[in-house]
């Protein structure tokens, strides 16, 4: 856990006073079409540059490959055989946690009221396992309550807003690159026109205004929406509510829900990611109900906020420098005998 | 559904949240069967079998729904000693010239004196013994259809079989429903109809049209087909599925006798009310009743003119000038290489649309330019390229599948010189009416009396309301002159009211724009009959009658949707009833009277002259009355069911060799061994007109790719998403290779048979943001006699490796494959090895004869019959 964020919880913390809500996403995998809606209105109220080569990328229909500087929502698209899909149902099965597959002790699964859910009497058999499946999801910034970027900015350009999410000022980030690193997700970058990173050439034909080149970039929640109170892009254009948004805790305690219920059903596959406040990130903003393992989405299976070691690394250091002056301190006492 | 509607997909999710079960039969696993309980994949072009075998099981053991199907289809009725089935003929019906390759209908018939059965009273027999009535009919010509030949010819195991049929059965009968949507997966066949025929009769077998829930959803080609086929786009219906009139048909009462006789039962017998208001809209105070309302002011048809006669036309040097509007026909259509080639014979063309796409550009840039096959400068076509206002632009309206009209407003102002159709259409007329204003020729008349006089807005836009409320129509004459008409039923063939589209009468109820109406779903009851409009009258579930049970009763609780009152004296409930309101359950109808007085309390289906849904279709389709499995016209594999190899109607125009068909079961087929498929995929709008331009779009799905098994790809040596060339009769392409296991190798009759998938939306050009070859270079003209639309779902190809050849060396590849399947000889002579009888382009004429179908025999048509723009493979 990192030393930067205290139990008050992240908007608290932050300075903003107690009535504000945590908000959140809560990305229902199960239902989602693979449409790319979200990808195409995020870009389109973000009014952000394409991002693809426009080049077949070799990744079944997802031809935008990752989250980037331009590209906020990403559908990642996984086709899978009966063999894998076994498997999946089998570790879905063993994962006790409804949280975020980690380390430390396990919790036992509970119910939306916090009492165990009893699951014993429930038909567990599958109906048909499908030789075939084919998986899509919507991944998007986490919003971590310990975020790696936030911690590691050096110029104040990353905040933690109101709604819980953490955003960056344009105005103020000196494209330092710091951010880039920090987070366990890889989902800030830098935007750039190719020259950063190795893209692509850009083909003439196609000239498109690339703004606030060289600065980090990432999902803002759409706060100006937020602002407004309306609902992210995302969310809003989502055609069968795999996306939903509000509240965090309403959030989660819907996809406690929705897990069961697909338990229930012998869809012992899914699982949530984001939802456990243990997780090496202090648990996500936006959770994600998901039918394989994290790494098969292109997820981290154990993201650690790299702050997380800041207690231990700065006690180490005291100890060291401590240990140093000792050994001067010796040094010179006995230098002087 | 989740591919290409995918905001329609929200409702279908939110079914299955509910607990419905979603079955997804396709030749391809797609981002639908992702999403459903079940993917059937089967071999594309035999869904009649499939449907037929469901028939089969159902009628063998008796799991139709009696009650529903005794009281309300014409499962009873007796048909003529004439008539003769594919059982009797070897696979044709009665009434077949193959000199012409087209049905004389007459003998499929109903039994009994003409007096009674044009009054709707045809021989019956309650026992359903009779050897000819329905039932038996039915039950022998599906006896074929078993469990096996679905196995051995669709590809589809017994298990799934079973599966999809248990399905279907427990979801059906008095507290279930059963809901079958498709798409141009069946309207893109030759022989498409007959697959939603079979589906139709599926579904009045099993108890499931007219409730909640029920029916066949015609999932259209792009937005507004509905609409555009409601007031249409087409050349062989006015709005409101009137028939388009025919040369020859000169006196009004002839006319509208033959769309619907006054004796006959239901609504169509009121076609003459229809004709004099929607001649009155057009023609105003110069049609009157002593004209006959200026009939002879209609065009004439003397032929077929679907979008493909057209092209023929262009192709023989007839045409000289042609409008593209919201369309892209070198891209959309089938054999695209013909489309364009025909497009060089023009003298103007004009193109209204967004960008510069191919359809306007194609005579500098097209493949043909490319490959130096012609020079630009050997092209005499003048271009004018108009640019167009989009959806957002513009207000109008959008009507969707349920039939639902719904209003949007203007969103922003549209850019520059750009304008909506509306004002182009417009302006032109004003434009010809001042050229033409002192003309005394007697051809100009119906030109320059037409009511053209709709107020326009400060930048020339006329009102869009104005157009809607025209099609509403208005009281002319005493106290309410001036007012919209309520409903069609104030509609009077006097003179005194007019309406420009019967079946949209009512639309501006109360001066109100009906469609405009956004109250949310939250706020009313489940069927939301306040938000937008459906017609007719505002009714959200087509002959919902049959939602109660012959006594009046619903069918269930969790089914009901309108029942008889009897305190009332009226039917009630939550749709707007689609039946005469105070008619009882036991009314037994007065056949004295005609039209909806003659209704029986239990005719459910009011617009069919005999009150009945039609098992047995006796008129109304050009290919037979119940629906037959044919092989599509390239396929490769033995028709199993019937001597007949493919469609006997089927309309293959030849356009000298640039329309071959692969050789099939004839010597030489083996040379196209694959089947290939073609389809939409989410990312992109039909031709790309509305997406390859958009860079957000683009990205997403920037290359042609062609979907491939595993298996194939490792027996052609395909490297994974490197480059393959498919090969078919008519042209060659390159795609990059996308390796699935989504795509499967059936068995089908000891063969194996490899499909390959390629959606259609690339093209060549300069001008879109992404290009790659157009898909439908590769498809010929093959078209179904019911609906003139071409057949994109299975087609022969070859594949090989790599890229195609550039330059001449295309033309000669395709040639080599052609000389090889011995389709051309070495001299260039043709030798069409096609497996059914081929016509000439002048030969399209007689197609006129089975074009107009539905509105000749006074039923309501589906909603997937003939539609233009899924005809060309849809717009832009």
């Amino acid at each position: 856990m990192s030393l930067l964020s205290g139990p008050e919880g992240p908007i608290t913390d932050a300075g903003w006073g107690h009535e504000h809500h945590r908000k959140g996403f809560f990305t229902d995998t199960s239902v989602c079409i693979g449409c790319k809606a979200c990808e195409v209105a995020c870009k389109e109220w973000n009014q952000n540059p394409a991002d693809g080569e426009r080049k077949i990328l070799g990744s079944s229909y997802d031809n935008t490959g990752a989250l980037g500087a331009n590209t906020w929502r990403h559908v990642a698209f996984v086709e899978q055989d009966g063999d894998r899909i076994e498997e999946a149902r089998e570790s879905g099965r063993r994962l006790v946690s409804l949280g975020m597959p980690g380390i430390g002790p396990k919790e036992s699964r509970t119910a939306e009221d916090g009492a165990p859910l009893d699951l014993t009497g429930a038909d567990r058999s599958h109906p048909d396992t499908p030789e075939f499946r084919w998986l899509m999801s919507s991944d998007v910034c986490k919003h971590c309550t310990n975020a790696g970027c936030l911690d590691a900015c050096p110029t104040g350009a990353l905040y933690r807003s109101q709604f819980g999410s953490v955003v960056v000022q344009q105005d103020i980030c000196n494209g330092c690159g710091t951010c880039v690193g920090a987070c366990p997700f890889g989902v800030i970058e830098r935007r750039d026109d190719g020259t950063i990173s190795p893209k692509g050439s850009r083909d003439e034909r196609f000239d498109q205004d690339v703004p606030e080149m060289g600065t980090a970039h990432k999902c803002t929640l759409c706060t100006d929406r937020l602002i407004d109170g309306e609902i992210p892009a995302c969310a809003k254009t989502c055609p069968t509510r795999s996306i939903s948004f509000g509240d965090r805790d309403e959030m989660v305690a819907d996809a406690r829900e929705r897990v069961a219920q697909l338990h229930e059903r012998g869809m012992t596959e899914a699982r949530l990611y984001g939802a456990n406040e243990k997780d090496g990130v202090g648990g996500t903003g936006s959770v994600f109900l998901l039918l394989d393992e994290p790494e098969v989405y292109g997820l981290p299976p154990d993201p650690q906020v790299p702050t997380a070691g800041l207690g231990s690394m700065w006690k180490r250091a005291g100890l060291s420098a401590a240990g140093m002056i000792a050994a001067t301190a010796i040094a010179f006492a006995a230098g002087r005998k | 559904m989740a591919e290409a509607h995918p905001v329609a997909f929200q409702w279908v999710m939110e079914a299955k949240r509910r607990g419905a079960t979603l079955i997804h039969v396709d030749p391809r696993f797609t981002r639908t069967s992702a999403n459903s309980d079940k993917h059937i994949a089967l071999r594309s072009g035999s869904d009649v079998i499939l449907l037929g075998a469901v028939i089969k099981h159902v009628l063998d053991n008796d799991l139709w729904f009696e009650e529903y199907v005794r009281a309300y289809t014409n499962i009873s009725t007796i048909i003529t000693d004439d008539y003769l089935d594919t059982e009797d003929v070897d696979g044709v019906f009665s009434g077949f010239d193959p000199e012409t390759g087209t049905y004389d209908t007459s003998t499929w018939a109903y039994e009994g004196e003409t007096e009674k059965v044009d009054r709707g009273l045809p021989e019956r027999d309650e026992t359903l013994q009779h050897p000819r009535c329905v039932y038996q009919i039915l039950k022998r010509h599906y006896a074929r259809y078993t469990p096996e030949m679905v196995e051995e010819y669709c590809g589809i195991s017994r298990e799934d079989f079973d599966y999809l049929v248990d399905a279907i059965v427990a979801n059906s009968g008095r507290e279930r429903t059963t809901v079958f949507a498709y798409a141009l997966g069946w309207t893109q066949q030759q022989g498409g109809s007959q697959m939603i025929r079979t589906s139709a009769v599926l579904q009045l077998l099993m108890g499931n049209v007219g409730r909640p829930g029920s029916g066949i959803m015609a999932m259209r080609g792009h937005a507004n087909i509905q609409g555009a086929t409601d007031l249409p786009t087409l050349f062989h219906i006015l709005p409101g599925y009137l028939p388009m009139v025919k040369a020859g048909q000169e006196s009004f009462a002839e006319y509208t006798r033959g769309v619907g006789r006054k004796e006959q039962k239901g609504f169509w017998a009121n076609a003459d009310i229809y004709t004099a208001n929607l001649l009155k809209a057009w023609w105003g105070e110069h049609a009157t009743v002593d004209n006959d309302f200026h009939f002879d002011y209609l065009p004439r048809l003397t032929g077929a003119h679907s979008t493909y006669q057209t092209l023929g036309r262009m192709l023989e040097n007839k045409l000289d000038g042609y409008f593209i509007m919201g369309q892209n026909p070198v891209v959309g259509s089938a054999n695209g290489r013909l489309q364009r080639k025909g497009m060089n014979n023009l003298k103007w063309l004009v193109v209204r649309d967004y960008y510069m796409i191919e359809s306007a550009t194609w005579w500098k840039d097209g493949p043909e330019v490319e490959s130096g096959e012609i020079a630009s400068e050997d092209i005499g076509t003048e271009v004018f390229f108009l640019p167009c206002a989009n959806h957002m632009e513009k207000a109008g309206s959008f009507t969707q599948t349920q039939r639902m009209v719904q209003w949007r407003d203007q969103g922003a102002l549209p850019p520059d010189d750009a304008t909506s159709e509306l004002q182009f259409i417009y302006e032109l007329g004003q434009r010809i009416r001042a050229k033409l204003k002192d003309s005394t020729d007697e051809r100009d008349r119906p030109l320059l009396e037409l009511t053209w006089d709709y107020p326009v807005d400060e930048h020339g836009e006329p009102d869009a309301e104005a157009v809607l409320m025209e099609i509403n129509g208005r009281y002319l004459t005493g106290e309410k002159a001036g007012q919209p008409l309520p409903g069609f039923a104030e509609m009077k063939a006097d003179g005194s009211t007019e309406g420009g589209c019967w079946i949209y009468c009512g639309i501006f109820k109360d001066d109100v724009n009906q469609a405009r109406r956004r109250k949310s779903r939250e706020e009313q009851t489940l069927v939301a009959p306040e938000w937008g409009w459906a017609w007719p009258m505002n009714r959200r579930v087509l002959y919902n009658r049959a939602s109660a049970d012959p006594q009046g009763r619903p069918w269930s609780e969790r089914k009901k949707l309108i029942w008889w009152d009897e305190e009332q004296g009226k039917w009630v409930g939550n749709d707007v009833p689609d039946f005469p309101l105070n008619k009882r359950p036991d009314d037994p109808g007065d056949p004295s009277k005609g039209g909806p007085a003659a209704l029986a309390g239990t005719d459910a289906f009011i617009m069919q002259p005999d009150g009945r849904g039609w098992l047995f279709a006796p008129t109304g389709l050009a290919d037979g009355p119940l629906p037959a499995h044919y092989e599509g016209p390239e396929s490769r594999v033995p028709n199993p069911l019937y001597a007949q190899q493919s469609s006997p109607t089927g309309i293959h125009p030849q356009h000298g060799k640039d329309n071959l068909n692969a050789p099939g079961v004839k010597p030489g087929g083996d040379v196209y061994p694959y089947v290939f498929t073609t389809y939409r995929i989410t990312e992109h709008h039909t031709a790309g007109g509305m997406s390859r331009f958009l860079p957000y779009l683009s990205e997403l799905q920037p290359e042609l790719y062609c979907e491939v098994s595993p298996e194939l790809a490792e027996q052609l040596g395909l490297e994974p998403y490197g480059w393959m060339t498919i090969i078919t009769a008519r042209s060659a392409i390159e795609a990059r290779v996308f390796v699935t296991e989504r795509m499967r190798p059936l068995e089908i009759g000891g063969q194996t048979i490899h499909t390959v998938g390629l959606p259609y939306h690339w093209a060549r050009g300069k001008q879109a943001i992404v290009t790659g070859d157009a898909v439908n270079d590769l498809i010929g003209i093959n078209l179904d006699a019911n609906t003139q639309i071409q057949n994109s779902k299975n087609n022969q190809c070859a594949i090989r490796p790599g890229r195609r050849p550039r330059g001449e060396a295309l033309r000669e590849l395709v040639r080599e494959y052609q000389e090889r399947a011995g389709i051309v000889e070495i001299d260039g002579q043709i030798h069409d090895a096609t497996p059914q009888a081929s016509h000439n382009a002048e030969d399209l004429e007689h197609t006129i004869e089975h074009a107009d179908i539905q509105s000749d025999y006074m039923t309501k048509p589906p909603p997937s019959k003939v539609d233009e723009s899924e005809q060309k493979g849809g717009t832009r």
